[in-house]
């Protein structure tokens, strides 16, 4: 079948081309297309047309984003399936059949009390998926002077953007995210061979301390809120290394400018 | 993990992963509610089967589910003429400007296009009238930028399909373009 676009280009070769692009054929096979690119002047032109569509396909296409409202079911079905899971010790005693009433009552009790704020489930997502290839930093920059211009023009806001590499926390770029169903920006340190993501994202409401920390599927969550701003660092870095990263950051932000 | 409940391996296999499975969604049937309740049914199915997703492989095996689901639902509705022309544009996604804003293009990209609201408009319709086999690869490789392995392992089909299907897919969309920016 030839190609409509160019009659020249016959399915095969079109196919040839296009994996050739995406960097999908082996060694031999690219050797092989490239040579014949010098030659052809037809394929190198059907090449050409190819990669503008591409690149229009990519800036024009739509991606939707999952609405909240899917999220929050989605996340209540969790929940129905596993109503102690926060409490292995608890359910283990349960499957051996050992749970007392009183320890039921206790368990209920225990349950109820340490409501995790709904926006973890949120901040592990987003970390999680800032972990995955090519997705942790759009603007990838140990300068603070990079860094903060970055964001003018992306969000509505311009978070400080402190430069810790002397403690130990080196600055390795920043990204446009979404939390709490808003655009954030989220900046992005090292500690070691751990990776912080630091959320920010505009807040109405008073002030608010540091949380004591709260730890959600291997990761360790630290909130505060101040200036309008709603802050949230999570990492698999332990608590008190986290912690310490919230304490400079914050001595550090309100220095700089 | 012996300890990793169902939900907890859900939400940590799973759940990173519902972005890309709703934007699949979406483009497959083509209307945000449809999608909703498909990217729901299929996750809610895969809650009690996630054991068997493993680490490495859990977005293919998200992506799987959900495809199959929304393939299904167009089977089924493939004769309601009410859902066959879902109106794309209709503009009530929550979020849908997420990945539609300049913010989320990586500002490095020297190749990055900049397209006027037409244009924008015109590539996703064009995409939106493709057979869903071809609006699925499209999705899977120019959007969510998947390899082609992970791609076959997501529809189903053979290395060579994957490349043959994506290149017809691209080849109609070039046509198309080309017949309107034309």
């Amino acid at each position: 079948m030839a190609d409509p676009d160019s009659p020249h280009l016959d399915a095969w070769s079109a196919r040839q081309i296009d994996a050739f692009i995406d960097g999908e054929l082996d060694g031999p096979a690219r050797a092989g297309i490239g040579e014949h690119l010098v030659d052809c002047q037809a394929c190198r032109e059907a090449l050409a047309r190819r990669r503008a569509a591409l690149r229009t396909i990519k800036a024009g296409a739509q991606r939707f984003a999952a609405p909240r409202q899917l999220r929050r079911r989605l996340q209540a079905e969790m929940g129905a399936r596993s109503p102690v899971r926060r409490l292995p010790l608890w359910q283990g005693a349960a499957a051996a059949g050992l749970l007392s009433a009183a320890a039921a009552a206790l368990a209920t009790f225990l349950i109820v009390l340490p409501a995790p704020s709904p926006l973890d489930g949120e901040l592990v997502a987003a970390h999680a998926r800032s972990l995955m290839a090519n997705h942790l930093t759009d603007v990838a920059s140990s300068d603070h002077h990079t860094v903060k211009p970055w964001f003018n023009g992306r969000l509505d806001m311009s978070p400080p953007v402190p430069d810790l590499a002397d403690d130990g926390f080196p600055l390795i770029g920043g990204r446009a995210d979404y939390i709490a169903g808003r655009p954030a920006a989220a900046l992005v340190y090292g500690r070691r061979a751990h990776i912080i993501n630091l959320f920010t994202w505009p807040a109405a409401g008073a002030d608010r301390e540091a949380s004591g920390g709260t730890e959600r599927n291997g990761y360790n969550i630290v909130e505060w809120r101040e200036r309008g701003m709603a802050f949230a660092a999570i990492s698999d870095l332990n608590a008190k290394e986290l912690h310490e990263f919230q304490h400079l950051w914050r001595s550090r932000a309100a220095q700089s400018p | 993990m012996a300890d990793d409940s169902k939900a907890r391996r859900f939400e940590r296999l799973v759940m990173p992963h519902l972005d890309a499975a709703y934007n699949l969604a979406r483009w497959l049937v083509r209307n945000p509610d449809d999608a909703e309740d498909l990217v729901q049914d299929g996750l809610v199915r895969a809650l009690r089967y996630v054991e068997s997703c493993r680490e490495e492989t859990a977005r293919a095996w998200v992506l799987r589910i959900v495809r199959n689901t929304c393939f299904d639902w167009l089977q089924a509705t493939a004769a309601n003429p009410l859902t066959a022309f879902a109106d794309l544009d209709a503009d009530d996604d929550e979020g849908t400007r997420f990945t539609a804003d300049a913010f989320t293009e990586p500002a490095a990209d020297p190749e990055a296009q900049l397209l006027t609201a037409r244009q924008s408009a015109q590539v996703n319709a064009i995409i939106a009238e493709l057979a869903p086999e071809f609006r699925e690869i499209l999705v899977l490789r120019e959007i969510e930028g998947l390899a082609y392995a992970e791609i076959a392992e997501i529809i189903g089909v053979p290395m060579g399909t994957v490349m043959s299907r994506l290149s017809r897919a691209r080849g109609q969309f070039l046509k198309e373009w080309t017949k309107r920016d034309g």
